[in-house]
């Protein structure tokens, strides 16, 4: 069972400028809806798998490669992450995703335990590239619904979406 | 004199303008935009520039003119998220964000229902859950009613009615007392998805044989195997019978056929016969010449 848990910890990352960078992450206890208890194994792995889904997000878009996004997403996510990497590619745009903080928690592990609901207050920022010369870098604070899913080795984002 | 003085007010004039023009330059964005709706961007000022719409979920780029206003037509941003607005002008960038939202029709469900197949009579025994989502896939997060149905082989209806919370929701529901077909139903508006949930009689319950004289052989056959629910147990379940005599064992399994098993063994006066089948033990009955 997923005890109740505050845990502060650092994901290391490369930043845009190729530097190293660290986001800070937070886990808030979990506030679960559904019947099923979730193993504190099952939590970490897919909070662990899904801030990886951030690296894979942001050298996909920065290289404009679908292909890099197949390791942490699947699904909507991944189809519309790709959609956007061909729309940047014909528009000869980059854009530059490196996250800051993390603020996630748990909301739904489905009974059936095949998907895993998280909500993430997260901060990052945003490098805009037209032909490779940069437009502007952006601060950014948004709120985001993550539906994971389990694949054979890990989990995987299905539904990545900001909300208001 | 005079003239340095025109020449430093009209320059101060100039400075001031650019300060207006700045103050007022900022692009006018909505707040929020439902997925697929037509929306305006206004800018201020004058001279081409270039507007960038970017987020992870979609991006735009479209040359205008500053000081015009940039119409998207419907279905130009569709997927729900977090955008930037960008301005790129000659001499400076503008910047704003706003939000696309899911529209708040439904038209999908993700229904997953478990298990596919179960015994009759557990509380709880079938759960559903289910992802709302509207015409763009974008995941409904506004809190909406869904309406759960399980539609029982005997007629009885179960029906629970759950608000989503972040787009989600889940149920459970008892299997039946009657073995069959249940029908799982998830509905929202004029959206649902239906799934089949199997349900299979439990295990026997009463498990009960007799015995009569076949020849040199006495003849064990069971009564129809029932679960407690009164559901006649599948042909092909194991019946066990078994045979004690003198301290040795010998034990016969037979499948279920038609709803009875049996089995002739060697009918040793002072034998004891017994049956099960699985967990379930049934009577035993002593074989005395």
């Amino acid at each position: 069972m997923l005890k109740s848990f505050l845990i502060f910890f650092l994901v290391f990352g490369t930043s845009p400028d190729g530097g190293s960078s660290q986001a800070t992450v937070r886990v808030e206890t979990a506030n679960l809806q559904g019947p099923r208890p979730l193993p504190e194994q099952t939590g970490r792995a897919a909070i662990r798998d899904y801030l990886q889904s951030w690296q894979s997000l942001r050298v996909a878009l920065e290289q404009n490669r679908a292909d890099l996004l197949d390791s942490s997403f699947v699904g909507t996510a991944k189809d519309k992450i790709s959609e956007t990497i061909q729309q940047q590619a014909v528009l000869g745009i980059r854009t530059r995703y490196q996250d800051r903080s993390h603020d996630i928690q748990i909301v739904l592990y489905s009974p059936e335990g095949l998907s895993i609901e998280l909500v993430d207050k997260v901060e990052y920022d945003v490098q805009l590239l037209d032909h490779d010369k940069v437009k502007t870098t952006q601060q950014v604070s948004a709120r985001y619904v993550i539906v994971l899913t389990p694949a054979e080795v890990r989990w995987r984002v299905r539904i990545f979406q900001a909300v208001s | 004199m005079k003239a340095r003085m025109t020449f430093l007010l009209s320059g101060m004039a100039v400075v001031l303008m650019q300060l207006v023009f700045a103050e007022e330059g900022g692009l006018r964005l909505p707040k929020a935009v439902e997925a697929g709706d037509s929306f305006s961007i206004q800018s201020a000022g004058s001279g081409k520039a270039t507007l960038y719409i970017i987020g992870p979920e979609q991006v735009l780029k479209r040359d205008m003119q500053r000081g015009a206003t940039a119409l998207f037509p419907a279905g130009s941003l569709y997927n729900a998220g977090h955008y930037l607005a960008v301005l790129v002008g000659e001499s400076s960038t503008e910047t704003g964000s706003f939000e696309v939202v899911p529209s708040s029709k439904p038209a999908n469900l993700s229904f997953l229902a478990r298990p596919s197949r179960l015994q009759v009579g557990l509380h709880g025994g079938i759960t559903g859950a289910i992802y709302l989502f509207d015409a763009y896939h974008n995941l409904i997060v506004a809190p909406m009613p869904v309406s759960f149905e399980l539609s029982n082989p005997s007629g009885v209806v179960q029906k629970n009615i759950v608000v989503t919370r972040n787009g989600a929701a889940w149920t459970g529901m008892d299997s039946s007392a009657q073995q069959g077909i249940a029908r799982f139903v998830a509905r929202i508006g004029g959206v649902s998805s239906t799934r089949i949930v199997r349900q299979v009689p439990g295990d026997p319950c009463g498990l009960k044989m007799s015995a009569r004289q076949a020849g040199q052989k006495v003849q064990l056959a069971t009564e129809p195997v029932r679960d407690c629910n009164g559901n006649s147990v599948p042909d092909g379940t194991i019946v066990t019978f078994t045979a004690t005599y003198n301290g040795a064992q010998s034990t016969v399994d037979v499948p279920l056929k038609q709803g009875f098993a049996e089995v002739q063994m060697a009918a040793h006066s002072g034998a004891t016969f017994s049956v099960a089948s699985g967990v379930v033990l049934g009577n035993q009955i002593r074989w005395e010449r």
